[in-house]
């Protein structure tokens, strides 16, 4: 069995956000980017599956040559394969899922971890829409995982609770923060990735169906007010929370 | 033949949810300035409150899809049956809840029917028979505007924004219900395990956060007892949650979960940018921290610079003599 890990390069949790000249995408400049949390997740959950199925992990990603620096560290985590599929202008989450959908295929993968979503755009789709491309079985937001033989069990996050859900192979499984604790890379690893092989690809956004006219900053709220500094403020403060909010 | 916009509502347990009233009322708006008929769509098994969506949000047609096999979530089931619905119907819009069922199923119909789909959308306002949406991106610090370039389009809209609206026309719905034999459960939920009487933040009005300031896992009964009596739901900064002092299925910000009540209160939280990202919609927010400079202050309608330890408990007690 080959196991394919998505992992995508977003901007450090702890950016500031600034719009970029086009109004359309974020200023880059200063910007630390990262690999998405949540893949994180995704990579350690392929190679927990990896230890024990003895398997091979090809680790994907779409985006420019800053993205090797993301696949580079899930390879020192221990992937044994990366692909750098390349971005020829802007995809929408269906251009991203029909490439990443068309590589997996190409790699014969049956079983595919992602983060359950990336942290800029915040689609929380493209899993799912990879998993129906390929007409795969799908499972997203997945807390808890075990793979036996064919046979899937895993929970997913639900509001209030989970879902104990089953399928079978070949599926996609998307990771939420809470399904493992991700390995840190040892020295060995960081430098065992060094050898190991990126390969290139060049893909082509031909499933747009979705459009960005503008991207704005959120209107600031104007700081309120500070009502006091002790136990004395609380009824005032409760005043205004019937009276003014009217929301108690 | 009139052009369709589809409501999907959601069940659980037999019950439809708030947020299906807030698709209802959504397509009914949108049908309205786009000239759309309404039809709304429900699968499971028996739904005790189904004829209310019937009967007061001007829709013209309910059909329940029914098995007793019905009664969870199955992704594969869902998504045959709404495409399979959408097709025959060639209906052009469809809105989902943003909500952990709505964020799994709209994207597997969208690829069935190959329909764009904008997630978390906050607004949804016709521009020249275009329908352009808003939606927060990076958790919320900054706001994409966007529209969908496909025959058939698909909406995910934010719980707690768009409002439950009753309908002037009050004429009732038929409701249609379909029996369903034999469902493709190829991915079926097999349990459900629920926190045991515990509200979830991204379904509360009202929530109480803590955050380091707390000093220690002990001290988060504070935080749960004023939740408690304000019928609230108990969060947690991501400071906390990573040291294992609450559930990730608390955390607020950007790798927890985005939420807007209608009053947000933060304790012994400081408000790094990854937490405001999360919260900031909320309608009032209230902190309660004793650096007077924490960033938190900056978004809170109201705030007392004050030790935690004084200020959580007193409120309680006020509130108590209130209800």
């Amino acid at each position: 069995m080959k196991i394919a890990v998505c992992v995508s390069h977003v901007p450090d949790t702890a950016t500031k956000i600034k719009i970029g000249a086009d109004g359309r995408s974020i200023d880059p400049a200063g910007v630390t980017y990262i690999i998405n949390p949540y893949d994180e997740f995704a990579v350690e959950e392929a190679l927990k599956t990896k230890e024990l199925t003895g398997s091979e992990v090809v680790v994907i990603s779409l985006g420019s040559d800053a993205n090797k620096e993301t696949l580079r560290k899930a390879l020192a985590m221990g992937a044994d394969q990366g692909v750098l599929l390349k971005k020829d202008g802007y995809y929408d989450s269906f251009s991203v899922a029909y490439a990443l959908a068309k590589e997996i295929q190409d790699q014969n993968c049956d079983l595919v971890f992602f983060g359950k979503q990336s942290v800029d755009f915040d689609n929380t789709i493209t899993g799912q829409l990879t998993a129906e491309i390929l007409g795969y079985n799908c499972i997203s937001v997945v807390v808890s995982f075990k793979l036996e033989g064919n046979k899937i069990t895993a929970e997913r996050e639900i509001e209030g609770g989970r879902e104990v859900v089953e399928t079978e192979l070949p599926a996609i499984i998307t990771a939420q923060k809470g399904l493992n604790e991700p390995r840190y890379a040892s020295l060995k690893g960081i430098m065992a990735s060094k050898k190991k092989v990126i390969e290139e690809k060049v893909t082509k956004a031909d499933h747009n169906l979705t459009e960005i006219i503008k991207l704005t900053l959120p209107t600031t709220k104007q700081p309120g007010r500070i009502i006091g500094t002790d136990a004395s403020a609380v009824p005032e403060l409760v005043r205004l929370l019937r009276e003014e909010a009217k929301v108690i | 033949m009139a052009r369709i916009i589809l409501a999907v509502l959601e069940q659980r347990e037999g019950k439809l949810k708030r947020n299906a009233f807030e698709v209802l009322s959504t397509a009914k708006m949108l049908s309205d300035i786009l000239d759309l008929k309404p039809i709304a769509i429900c699968i499971g098994n028996n739904i005790d409150n189904l004829s209310e969506a019937a009967a007061t949000y001007g829709i013209t047609k309910v059909i329940h899809y029914k098995s007793p096999e019905l009664e969870n979530y199955s992704p594969s089931v869902y998504t045959d049956i709404i495409s399979a619905y959408a097709k025959e119907t060639n209906a052009e819009y469809l809105i989902f809840s943003n909500t952990s069922l709505g964020r799994d199923l709209a994207p597997r119909t969208a690829i069935r029917l190959y329909a764009g789909c904008l997630m978390d959308c906050i607004s949804l306002h016709n521009v020249n028979g275009e329908l352009i949406a808003l939606r927060p991106v990076y958790a919320g610090k900054a706001i994409l505007e966007a529209k969908i370039n496909s025959e058939v389009k698909i909406y995910t809209i934010r719980p707690n924004v768009f409002k439950v609206k009753v309908s002037e026309d009050k004429h009732e719905a038929e409701i249609e219900i379909k029996e369903v034999s034999s469902p493709n459960l190829k991915t079926k939920v097999i349990a459900l395990k629920k926190s045991e009487g515990k509200l979830d933040v991204a379904e509360a009005d009202i929530i109480v956060s803590g955050g380091r300031g707390l000093k220690g896992p002990e001290n988060f009964k504070l935080i749960e007892e004023l939740a408690n009596v304000l019928g609230g739901a108990v969060g947690a900064s991501r400071a906390v949650v990573d040291a294992g002092w609450r559930n990730h299925g608390e955390q607020v910000g950007q790798t927890g979960k985005t939420v807007s009540p209608k009053l947000y209160i933060a304790c012994g939280i400081s408000g790094a940018i990854q937490h405001l990202a999360g919260m900031s919609s909320s309608r009032y927010i209230v902190a309660i921290n004793k650096d007077k400079d924490a960033p938190i202050f900056n978004i809170a309608d109201y705030g007392i610079a004050g030790d935690v330890f004084e200020i959580i408990p007193a409120l309680t007690e006020e509130i108590k003599k209130i209800k």
